[in-house]
């Protein structure tokens, strides 16, 4: 396999390349100084001429490792996709011509970034090499389903119809979970249109919760295996080779292999004796939403009778909000979602069954899912009464209740008369203890923050999973114990891969939500497993073949790679030496980042592939009024937005960005070592910009942690630039959203401007 | 000449002689006439209770008034759409018929009520307003097409008012925007201000009678965005916003020290000129506040 | 009228709501405000309204029954439409003020003096004594409303008015004297008092309360 590197390079001189730059000056440079055996030129690379140029010359042997300059990296991949060899991008296109005026005055400065970036590919070529599988995969297609509810069952029927064989796992002794004790369920569907006052007719209705339907669906499901009564033990292993114990109830253990994971382990009901002010545990007639549909399935369709007498109800109330939206202690900070819905299905019950009245105390009615503001509108055509108030306390008022509430409409204190109290309250999620409680512990910046974090740990839950992962048993948390998952981009994928996060375990939602969850989380798993017997990565580097490897003999055991992993990919041996799993890696390079001793890199990526890029760029003396400022940019975020704001700058927006840029494209900020930062300020850079995603609980970081770790590392770059003797302006680290395209290109220039007050840097060559 | 179009035709009670808006009735018949549109009056028509009836009449026996008229209609002007040149005629017309058409109940006791005097409700009639005639059977460029003496040099605001624009509105308009009067001001040839910002803002209705204070208010608004946009005269297809803008300017002037003189006319009365006819048909004498500047047109 | 007040209360007084879906046009409507308070905001008169739309409808559903009916907040609609079309609802807001507004004057709890309820009974009366109304006559009795002394005061205010539309012959002196009336007023006014009729008998048999036996 070590045969001899064959360097070429291919200029495309369309789309303006060859008019704007001096292609013959960027030619030389790539064979002179690049050392590139060639540069072959085309007026429009991407065309199939030109993909043919170089197809010819990869099927003669005569390349192995190519410079494509002309687009930027992001552009044409269908085109110049040649996985045999490896390629590196000199973005001429996006990065040099669209972004810079296209004057005489600017003519010179344009051309020496072209010829930097021409400079940077061919030094970062000679340090890659074409990412192969390690060859130690194999296909299995079992998926485990951890929760026995419908976010389980869906997960199970979706993946077993998929041609995946499922092991479904419950704790309970019947399908259904938390989910079987429904009466009946918010409906599914929307009204139908088109009928004469469309709002009004054809209303959705509750529906039967279809549990038992399920059940027998998932019964007759050949390649579907559930075991009842049943936990996890011990799950180990990564994608493709996942390996659970399943304890039964025997007392047995089942072991089996898996290709992938997914928990939906569903939601735990609030507990709402922290509610002393609705009277809750002290009268009998103050019920939960949950308890209420116990009282409604044991009247079956009858009239629903209060506890403490067994009279009918001839009017309840339902207090929205019960213990949720709310700081104070014991209460949940967050809307659970469900509750307005489920409260409508619940008063419907009461206007059907009993032809009670019915009042729902709301201050904000919010009813997501297909039935929705229909479904609303059912409750509010059957008269049920919606009263914006918010409710203080429920006293006893004879044999009856008395609950007392402030109007918001008529803003007034008032009070209602009922026979029975039902407490809308929230959905705890069902998850495992998070595997960074004792971690929050130890990094805790105030008092306050570590008595909280204490006291999340001494209450952590029971391990659902058992993972025998160096990083803790289970998936980490967020915030409010639900799993960490991206709620928009990437909303099943949790930070172990391979394990996917489905139902209220991921957020609090209704059970259509929770079905619908569910599918999405079979397809990844599906995938996951896919991927695994490839070799390749998930999300959001699908595909990618590339894997860390480490040089063992530069490590010295320091185990900050296994420990700032958002993914919990390594884990560690005897010596503890990292042992990398591949499969569970993301390629986010974070593990990289974190090496003092740089000994990790991947095939495609590496300290050296930057740093090369880094050293190679020309470095004008003191005097020449030219300072060079490096920006590493998060591929993910940052550098879109900068090829788009390359696009708008062609439409003659303003947008522009300043010559003395040099843009280098990063996986992640996680994966920026603080080498390239001092080498970059020793040759003589003047100042760095770094551009990474939002890091907070609202992260956008297509790696979750990459951003924040970058950061935390970041922090401590001042002390290198004192050592240096450097203005600490030098080095500006910022959050960067891919829809930022003015402010992008904007926060380099700003740099040229600090440089311009603060002066060059002392350290050119 | 081209075909006559027939329409059976509801003036109401503001366009009789000698009545608010009879100047209105005048212009209008003026149009037609230009643009070949036959007016068959529904014989013996009664008031439609506006909007104000509500208080006094209720449902049933505000309903039926327009049952009424729809039954005379359908009987003496068969096949024809109803057409009003009222906004308030229109509405309550075109309310009525779908109110009845949706509650058998109401429906019923029309009926029932109407036998009283032999008449049958089939209730199949379309109800139109003027400017759907013009806009969506004649079509802009045909109205413009009859222009003779363009209105160049005018700034007209377009005042909508509301029940020409709500609840039912013109096809195809916004309730908080409509455009079609500024395109009719453009197909005559006079500058539009289709920024105008109060061109849908009430002028009180009936409540200028109850309650002129308030009401007066809101008039003066409407005068007022007129002249910082530098409006020569005020348009409108309203005979109730077309009074309240125009009648009480002096007293608003007296309340406000204002010095409001903004001629109000109506869209007829600007297509009527536009079109060649002189002051008397375009009924420039019926303007309290008097149009100069469409009088110097009308009389060249 | 007090009677049908008294015989409203008693029948519905568990619910409001449910004698305004019985009585009031367009009243079935009433629950299905959401509260946004779009109307309220959207109403041209609606700072001089004591309780906007949104507060009415919640009111309703509160059962403050008194406060609702002898309200003068529905006789502010001026009928603009603008809270109907953009109700997210499609809520009749307009027509349920006017029904509120007509249902308060059947039982007579129209507050006293309250000038757009004097105008639109005389506006009724008006049209409904020849079929069409005869705007002199109905100005003239409208400005005396009060009494002959600010009646006198509102006419002579109003006079350069008049003067204004007689001038431009929108306005006729001859209609104190006749004026505009249908051919048909014998069928006509046997066609009204039909419709009041039935109009009258659909609330009254509403209305029959279930009186408790001795």
């Amino acid at each position: 396999m070590a045969e001899q590197k064959k360097l070429a390079g291919y200029l495309c001189t369309g789309c303006g390349i060859g008019e704007r730059l001096d292609v013959q000056q960027l030619t030389t440079i790539a064979v002179r100084e690049g050392k590139l055996a060639s540069c072959k030129t085309h007026p429009m690379l991407c065309s199939a001429e030109g993909v043919k140029l170089i197809r010819d010359d990869i099927d003669a042997g005569q390349v192995t490792h190519m410079m494509i300059a002309g687009c930027s990296r992001r552009a044409k991949i269908e085109a110049f996709n040649f996985p045999t060899v490896a390629i590196s991008r000199a973005n001429l296109r996006e990065g040099v011509i669209w972004l810079r005026p296209n004057t005489d005055a600017n003519r010179e400065t344009t051309q020496e970034m072209a010829n930097d970036y021409i400079r940077m590919a061919a030094a970062e070529i000679k340090f890659m090499s074409v990412p192969k599988s390690s060859g130690q995969q194999e296909l299995n297609k079992r998926i485990l389903v951890v929760g026995g509810g419908v976010t389980g069952m869906t997960a199970a029927l979706e993946t077993a119809r998929a041609g995946y064989p499922v092991h479904l796992v419950a704790e309970e002794a019947q399908l259904g979970g938390v989910w079987n004790n429904l009466y009946k369920r918010v409906p599914f569907r929307a009204a139908a249109i088109d009928v004469v006052r469309n709002n009004d007719a054809d209303l959705p209705r509750p529906e039967d919760p279809g549990i038992a339907d399920l059940t027998a669906q998932i019964n007759a499901e050949s390649l579907i295996t559930v075991h009842l009564n049943a936990r996890i033990a011990r799950t180990s292993g990564a994608p493709g080779r996942f390996t659970a114990d399943i304890a039964i109830e025997s007392g047995s253990t089942v072991t089996e292999n898996f290709g992938a994971i997914i928990q939906a382990t569903d939601y735990k009901p609030y507990d709402a004796s922290q509610l002393p002010e609705f009277g809750y545990g002290k009268r009998p007639d103050v019920v939960t939403n949950f308890e209420l549909e116990k009282l409604a399935k044991e009247a079956n369709g009858a009239p629903i009778k209060r506890p403490s007498d067994g009279k009918e109800v001839s009017s309840v109330a339902f207090i929205q909000c019960a213990g949720q939206r709310s700081e104070q202690p014991g209460h949940l900070p967050y809307c659970s979602g469900f509750c307005c819905t489920e409260s409508i299905k619940q008063a419907l019950y009461f206007r059907e069954q009993n032809g009670a009245d019915a009042t729902i105390l709301f201050t904000d009615m919010r009813t997501p899912g297909a039935a929705g503001e229909d479904f609303y509108r059912c409750g509010q055509q059957s008269m049920v009464t919606f009263t914006k108030g918010k409710a203080s306390a429920v006293v006893q008022n004879g044999a009856g209740l008395k609950v007392k509430f402030k109007d918001l409409i008529l803003d007034e204190d008032t009070e209602l008369d009922c026979d029975l109290v039902v407490l809308a309250t929230g959905q705890i999620p069902h998850n495992g203890p998070d595997p960074y409680a004792q971690l929050a512990v130890e990094e805790a910046e105030s008092e306050e923050e570590k008595a909280a974090a204490r006291l999340k740990l001494e209450n952590a839950p029971p391990s659902i999973l058992n993972l025998d992962y160096r990083q803790g048993t289970d998936l980490p948390h967020l915030r409010h114990g639900f799993v960490d998952s991206h709620f928009i981009c990437f909303p099943y994928e949790t930070r172990r891969t391979g394990i996917y996060a489905a139902g209220p375990v991921r957020r609090p939602m209704d059970m259509k939500q929770a079905m619908e969850d569910a599918v999405g989380a079979a397809m990844k798993a599906i995938q996951a497993a896919e991927n695994a017997a490839r070799g390749a990565a998930a999300h959001p580097r699908v595909g990618d073949l590339s894997y860390p490897s480490f040089r063992k003999e530069g490590c010295t055991q320091c185990k900050r790679c296994t420990v700032e992993c958002p993914f919990g990919a390594i884990n560690e041996d005897e010596q503890k030496y990292p042992v990398f799993n591949e499969s569970r890696c993301r390629r986010c390079g974070t593990c990289m980042g974190a090496c003092p001793v740089r000994v990790i890199s991947f095939e495609n990526y590496s300290i050296d592939t930057v740093g090369q890029q880094i050293k190679n760029v020309e470095i004008p003396d003191e005097f020449s009024e030219k300072p060079r400022i490096l920006a590493l940019a998060c591929e993910n975020d940052a550098y879109p937005a900068l090829d788009m704001a390359a696009q708008a700058a062609r439409t003659g927006n303003g947008i522009e960005l300043t010559p003395f840029a040099r843009v280098i494209p990063v996986r992640c900020l996680g994966s920026v070592s603080l080498s390239w930062i001092t080498d970059a300020l020793n040759s003589g850079f003047d100042g760095i910009v770094l551009m990474g995603c939002r890091r907070d609980d609202d992260y956008q970081c297509h790696f979750v942690r990459g951003s924040a770790m970058a950061a935390e590392r970041l922090s401590k770059v001042g002390d290198t630039l004192q050592q240096l003797k450097l203005e600490t302006e030098r080095v500006a680290v910022y959050e960067v959203a891919i829809t930022d395209i003015h402010r992008a290109p904007q926060l380099i220039n700003d740099m040229a401007t600090t440089i311009e007050k603060i002066g060059m840097s002392p350290f050119k060559f | 000449m081209m075909a006559k179009r027939e329409y059976s035709f509801y003036p109401g009670c503001s366009s009789q002689k000698g009545a608010s808006s009879s100047n209105y009735l005048v212009s209008a018949q003026s149009v037609c006439a230009e643009l070949g549109i036959q007016l068959n009056s529904i014989p013996d028509w009664n008031c439609c209770a506006a909007s104000i009836g509500y208080a006094g009449g209720g449902e049933l026996p505000r309903l039926t008034l327009s049952a009424r008229n729809i039954a005379l209609s359908e009987q003496h002007n068969p096949g024809q759409p109803i057409v009003a040149t009222c906004a308030a005629c229109w509405l309550s017309t075109r309310e009525a018929a779908e109110r009845l058409k949706h509650d058998a109940q109401l429906n019923a006791e029309a009926k029932q009520a109407l036998g009283e005097a032999g008449l049958t409700l089939k209730n199949e009639t379309p109800i139109r307003h003027m400017v759907e005639v013009l806009i969506e059977d004649i079509g802009y460029e045909e109205l413009k097409a009859k222009v003779k003496k363009p209105l160049t040099g005018i700034k007209v605001a377009g005042y909508v008012g509301c029940q020409t624009n709500r609840p039912f509105g013109i096809a195809g308009e916004s309730y908080e925007n409509p455009k079609y009067l500024d395109k009719l001001i453009e197909v005559l040839g006079a500058e539009s201000i289709p920024t105008y910002e109060k061109k849908v803002q009430c002028c009180g209705g009936a409540l200028a009678f109850s309650e002129p204070e308030k009401s007066q208010e809101m008039i003066k608004g409407i005068i007022e965005a007129a002249y910082d946009h530098g409006a020569d005269l005020i348009v409108t297809p309203c005979p109730v916003c077309q009074m309240n803008v125009e009648v009480y300017q002096d007293q608003i002037n007296t309340t406000y020290g204002t010095q409001f003189k903004m001629p109000v006319v109506y869209y007829s009365t600007l297509m009527a000129v536009a079109y060649g006819r002189n002051a008397k048909d375009a009924a420039l004498g019926g303007q309290v506040i008097p149009a100069k500047k469409l009088e110097g047109i009308a009389g060249k | 009228m007090g009677d049908l007040n008294q015989a409203m209360i008693e029948k519905y007084r568990t619910s409001f709501l449910k004698e305004v879906e019985a009585n009031v046009e367009e009243g079935e409507w009433v629950k299905m405000c959401m509260q946004c308070g779009v109307c309220s905001g959207s109403c041209p008169l609606g700072k001089f309204w004591n309780h906007p739309p949104q507060e009415i409808f919640m009111m309703i559903r509160a059962g403050k029954r008194e406060e609702v009916l002898t309200s003068d907040a529905m006789w502010m609609c001026t009928s603009c439409y603008n809270c109907v079309v953009r109700c997210p609802r499609e809520v009749p807001i307009t027509h349920i003020m006017h029904g509120l507004a007509h249902y308060a004057k059947r039982l007579g709890l129209t507050p006293k003096n309250q000038p757009t309820a004097e105008f639109a009974q005389r506006f009724w009366n008006n049209l409904l004594k020849k079929g069409r109304v005869n705007e002199l006559k109905l100005g003239v009795s409208l400005y005396f409303m009060n009494g002959i002394g600010p009646g006198v005061k509102t006419a002579i205010k109003m006079a350069p008015v008049g003067i204004g539309m007689q001038r431009t012959q929108r306005m006729s002196a001859m209609e104190l004297f006749g004026g505009h009336a249908i051919k048909d007023l014998k069928g006509f006014h046997a066609i009204m008092q039909k419709a009041q009729e039935l109009e009258a008998l659909r609330i009254a048999q509403y209305s029959v309360a279930p009186r408790p036996t001795a």
